[in-house]
């Protein structure tokens, strides 16, 4: 079943690219310099860990004839990284590897002035699914046992994040208003700084990226409750979805290849190109497997009418929170 | 016992012919790159990527913990040859480094910082090999009131730091505080203080952007215009019984510092939200404290390289302790090498020791040769290094503001950011010249980030309740000692004032 | 010295008002249950550097600080030519980048110092001027794998060139 879906997606990019208009110039650009490949966020994170390994995929198929060269612009939430993207005076050679922060950080930061929508899509690599967990020790085996003892604990409940505004955050934030729950909320700086004070009890409970807690699951110190997907998870078959429990609610982090405004056509095309063939790569589907991402290819069009849908959703959920 | 079975498996898989072919190699661009101001072992990462496809994971890894130890053992030379701290680790070297080497003393402040780096990072191995798993669950019990707790006793250690004048030195540490908030609020998630809405202000003003303002360029300027160009930093030639007269010494002078950092960078160290820069700067001001002749220091006190050296050493192989053994970086090199293990294959966390011994021991069996390997090319490269001091001033100079430039941007890679190094540059200059002590604005820039956060999330925790530092079984203790050590000099001196208005 | 000293403390208060009232943008005062607000740390300790600045005076009327006796200048006519040319020499560079590039920069930075302020002949600074920046790109493009500003399109073709060795 997984290989039909594999080979059905390739098909599908492959239809996308040869509907390309002018598919022959386009494989005449080349890049002839280094190219930026800015993160959205700092060092050591999810975000930048994806990006480094996208570059070693390309640097070990030598895939092209410059290099992919990774820079961490995590300032203000990523405002950094987009007002970088917006001003490059070089459009050509410059990626953003984006999260979720891509639609929030705008919205939230209205002065700078950064509209989404005019940048380029180059390619949909995946999106990250969202895990509720808490450390065995706290004895909680169920999500209505959590509800149970959040409620029990009257506003004393602590939750570690990445921040207000964040992804987690937001998912907390509908979950706590979903279920009447009092949550008291610790922002850190990075998702692997919420793990670790999870593994030494210093919060109760988290909602992380399955790679971060992975290796606190394997060894049995983290218990997964609920997962905020559209279906159950493959690498968490008993862990039950927020859907199932009649909440029509699921939360993505989305790992995209995304191209500045004005990028011309033709390099965008090559970008097309170069990233369809790592997200065809060996190496790109056993991370997908292994780092529990779903998979989430599209073409040109339908990334902007993601973009358009989660500008919509965010705005509206950033909004709640805020009231 | 069955640790020194695997550890000797461990140092003899190092000992492989490639593997050691890596290290050698490893060490001397460490040692370069750590060199340079504005690099460290986070480039080094580039150099590795090509060479991760050509070996086998377990030789990676090895190469990359072998840059990781050339780099800690360079971040030293450009600290002491150009003043410049090229990594915060290396800030507390400058502080008697830098006056050494202006004394002539280069080659001793360099074999002092060589000795010490490989007693601390031996005494470190020693104690990961050992305690890895205790430690490790030490670590875990270490909460934000914990690392809040410890970063008030790390500027409590440097009280005694500042200048005479206390108003000037005040003004410095509280300048460096303020200056580490700017750009975003990591509590509240909202931008901060970004002075004249200049969006270059977003990502807040680091470490190396202030350290290489004021002592690439700030200081420069000073010693130009002080000495009339007229630079003379009489080095004498180097000799192979005047190395061995500057070991003699170095070891002599040196011990009581490298002892104390040895120990306390590895503590400070393993604790995954502090890392290596705490440590050494801790080290440095507890032996300052401990000395029975304090007012040396800062004036070219081998132990004053001393302490901060075996510290840093010590501390960034402490700080591999939560990564290996929790998945958890220390620091940004060791979060990349996290992420290096991921692409490798490697599912870093606390499975990791059982499930990859191979790995994970002939990592650390890594560490013992690396570190020798660096004593060894450190100790040959002194020559080197002294005799770029016997430049003529008029092309070392300019050298230095090249280096200042070029690594400032490596870093930041935001011309944003080399604005900011002239502006702080010529501003340091004018405040050096009416005795502002700047040294205490740069540590506060180090420490303000991990103090504020720690310190607004303990207070989430409590509700806003400040009893939280006092009442928590580990992070009460230590507050109590800062106070102590905060409050200390002030009723001495207030003492000290009685007898003398009585009279 | 004596001017100096009360005009940089009067400065740096004014720095300090500025960046209080930077900080107000978030709140400043403790919020209950939950600890200080975003603005607090930055604004407070700015009040004490303004007050620093205060206790500067002070010890500057008193006659205290060493710098508030001396009656030297703060920098005689070599002091504030060598800050002329070796300061402006800096900003020169860095304005350049943009321009010339960041090996440009350096080419024509070290070409200034070397000659007009070191007084180096010319087949010295020639040789250091042309082959740091050079080295550098080797360096830092191709080992560190970190791009530096490239200036201003007409330094395009040169770096095509440079590209084409390294890749």
């Amino acid at each position: 079943m997984h290989f039909t879906k594999r080979g059905f997606l390739g098909a599908a990019a492959a239809a996308t690219l040869a509907l390309a208009p002018l598919p022959a110039l386009a494989q005449e650009w080349e890049p002839s310099r280094p190219i930026d490949f800015v993160i959205m966020a700092g060092p050591g994170g999810g975000a930048d860990q994806i990006a480094r390994f996208i570059q070693s995929v390309v640097e070990k198929n030598d895939m092209t004839s410059r290099p992919l060269v990774p820079n961490n612009k995590g300032g203000g939430s990523g405002a950094e990284a987009l007002l970088h993207m917006s001003q490059v005076r070089d459009t050509d050679h410059t990626l953003l590897v984006t999260l979720n922060s891509f639609f929030t950080t705008p919205l939230r930061q209205e002065g700078l002035g950064i509209d989404v929508e005019t940048f380029t899509p180059i390619a949909m690599m995946g999106v990250d699914p969202f895990v509720l967990w808490v450390h065995k020790d706290q004895g909680i085996t169920s999500f209505d046992q959590f509800v149970e003892e959040v409620k029990a604990a009257d506003g004393e409940w602590v939750m570690g994040g990445t921040g207000k505004g964040q992804e987690d955050s937001i998912v907390i934030a509908y979950m706590a208003g979903a279920y009447g729950l009092k949550i008291k909320y610790i922002p850190y700086d990075g998702g692997g700084a919420v793990a670790k004070d999870l593994a030494g009890r210093q919060v109760m409970a988290t909602v992380n990226n399955p790679a971060e807690a992975k290796g606190f699951y394997d060894s049995g110190d983290f218990v997964p409750l609920l997962a905020f997907s559209d279906e159950r998870m493959e690498s968490y078959p008993d862990v039950p979805t927020l859907k199932e429990m009649g909440h029509d609610f699921s939360y993505y982090n989305q790992r995209a290849i995304v191209g500045p405004p004005g990028m011309s056509e033709e390099a965008a095309s090559y970008y097309r190109d170069l990233f369809t063939r790592v997200y065809e790569s060996e190496e790109w589907q056993s991370y997908l497997v292994s780092e529990s991402l779903s998979p989430l290819w599209m073409d040109a069009d339908g990334q902007r009418a993601y973009w358009q849908k989660q500008v919509e959703n965010h705005r509206a959920l950033l909004a709640q929170i805020d009231s | 016992m069955e640790v020194l079975g695997f550890l000797a498996d461990g140092i003899l898989m190092a000992l492989e012919p490639l593997n050691l072919m890596l290290i050698l190699i490893g060490v001397s661009v460490g040692l370069f790159i750590g060199a340079m101001p504005g690099l460290g072992s986070v480039n080094g990462v580039a150099i590795l990527l090509p060479v991760t496809f050509l070996v086998p994971p377990g030789s990676a890894i090895i190469f990359l913990a072998a840059i990781y130890y050339g780099a800690m053992y360079g971040g030293a030379i450009s600290s002491v040859t150009l003043g410049i701290p090229g990594a915060s680790t290396a800030v507390a070297t400058t502080f008697d480094g830098r006056p050494l080497a202006l004394q002539g003393r280069a080659s001793l402040a360099l074999v002092t910082a060589a000795i010490a780096s490989f007693i601390g990072g031996s005494v470190a191995n020693v104690l990961f090999t050992l305690f890895a798993p205790v430690l490790a669950t030490l670590a875990l019990s270490f909460g934000p009131p914990e690392i809040f707790a410890l970063m008030l006793l790390a500027f409590a250690t440097f009280v005694g730091l500042g200048g005479d004048d206390i108003a000037k030195t005040v003004f410095s540490i509280c300048f460096g505080l303020v200056l580490a908030s700017v750009g975003y609020d990591q509590i509240s998630g909202a931008p901060r203080l970004v002075l004249l809405d200049i969006s270059g202000f977003l990502h807040g003003i680091g470490f190396l952007v202030l350290a290489i303002g004021v002592y690439g360029i700030g200081e420069m300027l000073w010693t130009i215009e002080q000495t009339r160009g007229e630079v003379t930093t009489t080095t004498p030639r180097m000799t192979v019984s005047g190395m061995l007269a500057d070991t003699k010494e170095a070891l002599a002078r040196g011990w009581k510092g490298t002892t104390i950092g040895s120990f306390l960078g590895f503590f400070v160290g393993v604790l995954p939200a502090a890392g290596a820069t705490p440590g050494s700067l801790m080290s440095y001001g507890v032996a300052k404290m401990v000395s029975r002749a304090p007012e040396t220091y800062g004036r070219g006190n081998p132990d004053g390289v001393a302490a901060p050296e075996a510290a840093n050493n010590s501390a960034s192989t402490g700080a591999m302790l939560p990564m290996l053994t929790l998945g958890i970086p220390g620091s940004p090199t060791t979060a990349i090498l996290l992420g290096g293990m991921v692409i490798w294959g490697l599912v870093p966390g606390p499975r990791l020791f059982t499930t990859e011994t191979e790995f994970v021991w002939g990592l650390i069996g890594s560490f013992y040769v690396s570190n020798l390997a660096a004593l060894i090319i450190n100790l040959a490269f002194i020559p080197l290094f002294v005799w770029m001091l016997r430049m003529p001033f008029t092309i070392l100079a300019p050298m230095i503001f090249v280096l200042s430039i070029t690594g400032g941007y490596a870093a930041t890679r935001d011309m944003h950011d080399i604005w900011l190094i002239v502006i702080f540059g010529l501003g340091a200059f004018f405040l050096r010249k009416f005795d502002y002590p700047l040294a205490p604005a740069v540590l506060a820039i180090v420490l303000g980030p991990i103090a504020e956060p720690t310190l607004r999330q303990s207070l989430l925790l409590s509700s806003g309740d400040p009893s939280i530092f006092f009442t928590r079984p580990i992070a009460g203790p230590i507050t109590v000692i800062a106070l102590i050590l905060i409050f200390l000099p002030a009723l001495k001196y207030l003492r000290r004032r009685k007898p003398a208005a009585a009279e | 010295m004596r001017k100096g000293e009360l005009t940089t403390a009067g400065l740096l208060a004014l720095f300090s008002l500025y960046l209080m009232w930077k900080s107000m943008e978030l709140p400043v005062g403790y919020i209950r249950g939950e600890g200080p607000g975003g603005g607090a740390w930055p604004f407070w300790l700015s009040l004490i550097m303004l007050l620093s600045c205060g206790m500067i005076a002070l010890n500057w009327w008193r006659g205290k600080s060493p710098a508030s006796r001396s009656d030297e200048p703060l920098l005689d006519g070599y002091g504030w030519r060598t800050l002329f040319l070796v300061g402006g020499g800096i900003i020169g560079f860095v304005a350049l980048v943009n321009v010339v590039s960041m090996y440009g920069a350096v080419a024509v930075f070290l070409l200034y110092y070397l000659r007009f302020l070191g007084r180096h002949g010319w087949p010295l600074t020639l040789a250091i001027s042309l082959l740091t920046p050079l080295g550098m790109f080797f360096f830092f493009e191709g080992a560190m794998q970190i791009t530096m500003p490239q200036g201003m399109a007409f330094t395009a073709p040169v770096f095509d060139v440079l590209y084409e060795i390294i890749y």
